[in-house]
């Protein structure tokens, strides 16, 4: 499992940048943070080790009374949001309840990270779209089957659908990770991120940013 | 686009584009990298598209060398790009010139601009 400190951001769109060579590279901006946390998850008391961090203004008015009191012991106003990440006790003992977290104290330029988000809702999609099907025939006196899948299996043997068979659905609106991107800047004074490729989710969607599993981080 | 993403592309734009226009003649000085050898070369001809998207603005220019249409599409805010000068300002109607790949020879020549239809020539940024 991911155990790197992350944040909680918003996927703000894509553009490019020049390296120093002037190469191009396609990014992302995500503005990440600032966080603040919000609770410490420990072992003896909850166990498991965890930071729930806080992200985005939410007014006054919005917050429910049990929540009221989270907020107040962090010392923080209201959030937004709040997300919890698994990490190891030491790194999580490194942290106060009430300290704010920003990009630049988690992630660096070169650094490898992973998102996840909500991607794009496409609705109830059919298995062209779907699945990427050829579909049917236009021509030669097709009726009403020009984007059907056909077959869905065999006869007596086995008897039914194999599991994990392209058929129409719901399409997109789920949570997908995208794994170790290279961040290509850090914008302290923006609280942004440019991370290279794509994220999942609409502009403005939420995102959760952690330093990549699969790639060992710089020291 | 958002105000935050105008601001993260700002940093990306060049401090000085001169202004140039569809149907200008210009010279792009452009490095090109060779291995590890470095120089500049310069690509000479007219602009026959702009597509204007802040950070990521292009311009294409076509040249005809040793009778073979070239056209080359930079990237306006890019490094690479030592100098941009522009040359004489054509007077053109459109602002895609693809007409000119059909044209060559005295045909694909453009006509150029009268101080006349420029009244504010020469205030160049």
């Amino acid at each position: 499992m991911n155990q790197n400190l992350g944040m909680v951001g918003r996927k703000v769109g894509m553009t490019q940048v020049f390296e120093a060579d002037g190469t191009v590279r396609q990014v992302t901006a995500v503005e990440a943070g600032p966080c603040v946390v919000i609770q410490k998850r420990t072992p003896q008391k909850d166990g498991y080790s965890a930071l729930a961090l806080g992200f985005g203004e939410k007014p006054d008015r919005l917050v429910k009374q049990p929540q009221r009191k989270q907020f107040e012991k962090a010392g923080t106003t209201a959030k937004r949001v709040i997300r919890e990440f698994r990490l190891a006790e030491d790194i999580v003992a490194k942290y106060e309840v009430g300290q704010q977290i920003k990009v630049d104290d988690v992630f660096a330029a070169g650094d490898f990270v992973d998102v996840a988000g909500t991607s794009i809702g496409r609705g109830f999609t059919g298995v062209m779209r779907r699945w990427n099907f050829k579909g049917g025939r236009m021509t030669h006196g097709t009726h009403e089957y020009r984007r059907h899948g056909g077959s869905i299996g065999q006869n007596m043997t086995p008897g039914r659908t194999w599991p994990n068979k392209g058929m129409p659905g719901q399409h997109g609106n789920v949570r997908r990770s995208v794994m170790s991107l290279r961040v290509a800047r850090v914008l302290p004074d923006e609280n942004v991120i440019l991370v290279e490729g794509g994220v999942p989710g609409h502009v403005q969607g939420l995102v959760e940013v952690r330093g990549a599993a699969k790639r060992p981080r710089k020291a | 686009m958002s105000p935050k993403m105008a601001s993260i592309e700002k940093t990306q734009l060049r401090d000085k584009t001169p202004e140039f226009r569809i149907g200008d003649a210009v010279r792009v000085h452009y490095q090109i990298r060779e291995g590890d050898k470095e120089r500049v070369q310069v690509f000479h001809g007219v602009v026959i598209r702009r597509q204007r998207a802040g950070a990521r603005s292009t311009f294409t220019v076509r040249k005809v060398s040793y009778g073979v249409g070239v056209e080359r599409v930079f990237l306006l805010h890019s490094p690479r790009i030592e100098k941009l000068e522009v040359g004489s300002h054509g007077h053109v109607r459109r602002s895609r010139l693809y007409y000119l790949r059909d044209l060559k020879g005295k045909a694909a020549r453009i006509r150029e601009k009268t101080a006349v239809a420029v009244p504010n020539e020469g205030s160049e940024p």
